[in-house]
């Protein structure tokens, strides 16, 4: 009965709009990871400008949630260009801690009690769910067995999942054109590219821009999902699980992010509930000296920094990857 | 040495049009010093310097590239060759000088445009795409394709015929550079040989004026070697400059039409291949910078040396 | 998704960040302020000591008047300093408090005959609680500074930026030591300075105190101890991972990656022993200032300064100076020119390993005496060694000591202008438009091409 639940729990959490959003922020990585080589540590900035920017535009502003959405997204543009202009040119590692950083500047300025007044500090932004609220077609619960779901999830994961598809089409096309062989180019070495009269620095910055656009897009759904926008949903850790989910399913891949992401949020939540069992209750499994019911909590996280380093180190092409690239990856 | 520099170059369709004794005719009258103006000068450089902290690499007064002709630029190890490789095409920057191609000053300009305007580089250290195919790497080298735009980059009708075009044209030089047998691995799975005569051909495909190689034989067999010298003979007969960094003095001998010889950063010596390499001058900076260069090493190893032996002494006195 | 009640409080705000953390793992990153935590109750005081600095020792002020307002100007306690110049203000239950502002005021009509505030502008404070910590404030008493507020001030924090500075040094130069001779770009080496600090902290909790003569050296002893457990711990990372990982050929960008995970298992692993709460040293805690000139520092901050400094001068002296030292450069120089010219690669980069996180280790211990820390100290300033080591050039010695400088007291000083709570954003604002204008840094050298 437990190891039902445990996996319909699983299941749950592996189809739903958490997986949704990393699956979306996934896509993003993968086209600038994956694809061009850009190593985007600030996944979350974007995430967080998405999210911000379309709540505050309801609730601050009192603007409508199109126009939220259309200023989420083009902000994320401009993120995009103010990071990629002092970094593209240089090293990939140069970025990496560029866009960690910047991210982590646009978490701390959103949440701060100085901008107070628009993004509500650290409690965040609240009610400006509405226009989403209303276009819900289903009005009662979905069942579907194992797993169920109220109506406003089974609206956000339904709408989220076609946006995922979308997405990976997009990719899809994008990379199987000559674009995404220059993309792809660049990523094996730009310099070569560059010989060869691409403007590579140009590239870079489109692949950012579409990158981030997928990450503002992630923002908007963590911001729906939660129905409450705050600093907590784009810490330094969310970009490094989008890795993770990224690494999981295969960097390159059209399909890396969606599988990489059912299957990291189908894995932690069984861990979290495998060893909630275990610690629960006044008399449980797990003696407490071993691991008590709060102690219980940070397993999956464990297990999962765990997981990252041996994925990246024995199989980086993800679980589902390509043998024959992992044969000429000895450099 | 030389024995048969007038061996043919085997395994090419080289086809003599003549161009061979076009370019050392225009090249017979001009002098053999360094600097030397010549008749249909592709590229002009002028007061060319790079400064790395105290080492001058690259100091070239004036240097002039004939058109049509294969120049070849020779010079001991870190003699700055590379480094003005780097300097004309874009991918590095001058302290100072100007330099023209076909009469367009380059000073200042990206990478990507110089490629664009007809002059395209190899690498000494080849730079192959390696988790793309050969012939990806090829298509790749084409220019002006519509489907690298973003807009269209989704919509194949706009860029299908255009690449059906390229990759046919992409086959025929494979084949040319015998690789059409590996068309579709990965170019990581070639050998260091293969991997130079994949640059060659995608620098190829970008249809240059110019080209200009980075030691373009370092690590081919001496087979290939031969054959790979016919595709540079060919491509003079095809129109193109041609202008090679070289340490086998054998081709060097055997394709050149002209030899431009630096060293520590200057342009020490100018002529065609047989006078260049009877120029004492010539003899002195190799043999005098060699032996420097092997001083140096060895003063460095010997430092280096010390420090380790220290570190093992200190080790063991504190066991 | 499951919220769980617990009795401690302050680990229900931490596991509710994570376990709501299920779509992102939350960590109010908190700035180093100057925070102090009593005991791991649950009650959150605003506390402190008025000494007059005229005297010597300084003379604790007694009778003075300290109120507390919350932001909506409500009165929420009072309090009047004793005997020894102590007041403690309760606000509540952390639950409650946390993440409100308050503004603290000290009526100077209640001040004694002849004493008065340092820096008038001071009668008021405005602080955030930020994380579950009691919140310690100073009125600095002496003499008035009049007209001189803002030099005075300006000098005030600088000298706090030159304490942090040097912890910051001291793990940024571990950072770029391992770069410069390996290529790593460690995200996990803010583990190394937690590492440390929660290692000094188990031997300050080990029951009764170590004394030599009558002499309390418990914190000697566990900074000691840190030191040399950082650097088993550095060289026993370098042996079980990095170096096999090396050996395999594992590409820079993987290992990076590698590191990322190192430094997500390391973190909950000790939030798993050390818990989320927020620590403090037994040893040290309250100590009142000294006054130099106008400047108000504290002994325990003199202490940092002097032994961090000595650490750093001795630590690059070996660089400069040492045939390891020179065999050290020599492999960041160049690895295969070194290898062939017959240097131990591989024991030179065990030894960059031990002596990174022996100092980053060191780092971690002061910082939490200075500010007190919890599970994720090193992870929260990560980011400004990060921006320490790229300001100055990845893998250069005197860079990462000349970033860290120029990041430490920027982020105190900056404070002049903009709100405390920024500050951090400032600093790597600076980062950011630094390599705008010096991408290589500013003491590192531009790569080769071709
Ligand atoms: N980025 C750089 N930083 C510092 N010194 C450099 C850099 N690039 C080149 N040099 C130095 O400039 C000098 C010229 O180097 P370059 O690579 O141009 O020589 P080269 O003539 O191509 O030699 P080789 O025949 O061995 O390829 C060398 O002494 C080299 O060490
Ligand atoms: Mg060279």
């Amino acid at each position: 009965m437990d190891i039902l639940n445990l996996l319909s729990g699983s299941l749950q959490q592996a189809l739903g709009p958490t997986a949704v959003v990393y699956a979306l922020a996934a896509i993003g990585l993968n086209v600038q990871f994956g694809y061009t080589g850009l190593l985007n540590f600030g996944q979350a900035g974007f995430m967080a400008i998405g999210g911000y920017f379309m709540a505050a535009s309801v609730a601050t502003w009192g603007l409508s949630f199109w126009v939220g959405i259309a200023l989420g997204l083009g902000l994320s543009v401009v993120l995009a260009l103010l990071l990629g202009i002092p970094t593209l040119r240089l090293r990939a590692d140069y970025l990496a801690i560029v866009t960690i950083a910047a991210a982590e500047i646009i978490r701390q300025t959103l949440g701060s009690v100085t901008l107070l007044k628009w993004f509500g500090g650290q409690d965040g932004l609240i009610n400006f769910q509405r226009t989403f609220v209303e276009m819900n077609p289903f009005s009662s619960r979905v069942d579907l067995g194992i797993v169920a779901w109220r109506p406003f999830d089974f609206w956000l994961l339904f709408s989220g999942w076609i946006l995922v598809a979308i997405g990976v089409v997009v990719v899809w096309l994008l990379m199987r054109s000559p674009w995404g062989r220059v993309l792809k180019g660049i990523r094996e070495d730009e310099d070569a590219v560059r010989s060869l009269g691409k403007n590579v620095y140009s590239y870079k910055m489109q692949s950012l821009i579409i990158g981030g656009l997928f990450g503002a897009v992630a923002g908007f759904y963590v911001a729906l999902q939660h129905t409450n926008m705050n600093p907590t949903w784009v810490a330094t850790d969310t970009t490094f699980f989008a890795y993770t989910v990224l690494l999981l399913g295969g960097a390159a891949r059209v399909l890396g992010p969606v599988v990489g992401s059912i299957v990291f949020w189908f894995l932690i939540t069984f861990l979290d509930l495998f060893f909630g069992i275990l610690t629960r209750g006044a008399d449980p499994f797990m003696p407490e000296w071993i691991m008590t019911n709060q102690q219980a909590s940070l397993m999956r996280l464990i297990i999962m920094g765990l997981a990252l380093m041996l994925l990246m180190i024995f199989r980086p092409q993800g679980i589902f990857g390509d043998r024959r690239e992992l044969a000429i990856d000895a450099r | 040495m030389p024995a048969d520099t007038t061996a043919p170059a085997s395994g090419s369709e080289y086809v003599d049009r003549g161009r061979a004794a076009e370019a050392r005719k225009a090249l017979a009258s001009v002098e053999h010093e360094p600097g030397a103006p010549k008749p249909d000068p592709i590229v002009v450089a002028d007061e060319v310097t790079r400064q790395f902290g105290g080492l001058k690499a690259v100091d070239v007064a004036h240097v002039e590239i004939q058109r049509g002709a294969i120049t070849a630029l020779i010079g001991p190890n870190g003699a700055g060759k590379t480094t003005f490789f780097n300097l004309l095409t874009g991918f590095d920057r001058p302290n100072t000088g100007r330099w023209t191609f076909n009469g367009k000053s380059l000073a200042g300009m990206s990478a990507y445009k110089v490629a664009r305007l007809g002059m395209v580089r190899t690498f000494q250290l080849t730079k192959v795409l390696a988790k793309l195919t050969v012939i990806e790497n090829m298509r790749i080298g084409a220019t002006g394709q519509s489907g690298e735009s973003l807009a269209r980059a989704m919509f194949p009708f706009f860029w299908r015929a255009q690449e059906k075009a390229n990759t046919e044209r992409a086959g025929a030089i494979l084949q040319r550079f015998k690789l059409d047998a590996k068309r579709d691995d990965f170019a990581g799975s070639l050998s260091g040989g293969q991997r130079k005569l994949l640059e060659m051909a995608r620098a190829l495909m970008v249809e240059p004026e110019l080209i200009m190689l980075d030691e373009p034989m370092a690590g081919v067999n001496p087979a290939l070697k031969q054959s790979l010298l016919g595709h540079v003979k060919s491509l003079r007969e095809d129109g193109m400059t041609v202008f090679f960094v070289e340490h086998d003095m054998d081709m060097v001998r055997d394709i050149s039409d002209w030899v431009i010889v630096m060293a520590q950063g200057q342009v020490i010596a100018e002529g065609p291949p047989d006078s260049v390499m009877a120029d004492q001058r010539v003899i002195d900076a190799y043999l005098g910078s060699h032996h420097d260069q092997v001083l140096d090493f060895e003063e460095e190893e010997k430092i280096l040396q010390e420090a380790q032996e220290e570190h093992v002494k200190n080790e063991e006195e504190a066991q | 998704m499951r919220v769980r009640q617990s009795s401690a409080a302050a680990l229900v705000l931490m596991t509710l960040f994570t376990v709501l953390g299920i779509s992102g793992n939350a960590q109010a990153a908190t700035p180093p302020a100057t925070v102090a935590t009593s005991a791991d109750d649950d009650t959150i005081d605003v506390k402190g000591k008025l000494v007059d600095t005229r005297e010597k020792p300084p003379a604790p002020v007694e009778g003075v008047q300290i109120s507390v307002e919350d932001d909506a100007g409500e009165l929420v306690g009072e309090a009047t300093s004793d005997a020894d110049g102590l007041f403690v203000i309760p606000l509540g239950a952390d639950i409650d408090v946390v993440g409100e502002t308050y503004t603290i005021k000290l009526d100077e009509s209640t001040l004694p005959e002849g004493t008065e505030l340092r820096n008038p502008d001071q009668v008021e404070l405005e602080r955030q609680v930020k994380i579950s910590a009691d919140i310690s404030v100073t009125f600095p008493i002496g003499e008035g500074t009049v007209g001189t507020g803002w030099a005075v001030r300006a000098l005030q924090l600088g000298v706090g930026g030159l304490v942090f500075s040097l912890l910051l040094a001291m793990a940024a130069l571990g950072l770029s030591m391992i770069f410069g001779t390996t290529g790593l770009t460690n995200f996990a080496h803010g583990e190394l300075i937690t590492f440390g600090a929660l290692i000094a902290l188990f031997i300050d909790r080990l029951p009764g105190n170590i004394t030599v003569g009558g002499m309390n050296i418990t914190m000697v002893t566990a900074i000691a101890v840190a030191m040399v457990m950082s650097t088993l711990f550095g060289w026993a990372q370098d042996k079980a991972l990095w170096k096999p990982l090396r050996r395999r050929g594992t590409g820079l960008i993987a290992a990076m990656i590698v590191s990322i995970g190192l430094s997500i298992f390391l973190r909950n692993l000790y939030q798993y022993f050390a818990g989320a709460a927020n620590h403090n040293y037994s040893q040290w805690t309250s100590p009142s200032p000294w006054s130099i000139g106008p400047v108000l520092i504290t002994p325990k901050d003199v202490g940092v300064i002097i032994f961090s400094t000595i650490v750093l001068v001795a630590v690059t002296l070996a660089i400069a100076k040492t045939r390891l030292g020179k065999a050290t450069r020599a492999v960041s120089d160049n690895p295969a020119l070194a290898a062939s010219s017959g240097i131990n690669v591989d024991r030179v980069i065990s030894v960059v390993w031990a002596v990174g996180a022996g100092l980053a280790g060191l780092s971690g211990v002061l910082l939490g005496m200075t500010q007190g820390f919890d599970y994720q100290i090193g992870f929260k300033i990560l980011l400004l060694v990060f921006a320490a080591v790229v300001l100055g050039g990845l893998g250069t010695v005197w860079g990462a000591i000349l970033g860290s400088f120029i990041i430490g007291i920027f982020i105190e000083v900056s404070t002049l202008v903009v709100p405390a709570e920024l500050k951090f954003v400032g600093a790597l604002l600076v980062l950011i438009l630094a390599l705008l204008f010096r991408p290589q840094g500013l003491l590192g050298r531009a790569e080769r091409v071709g």
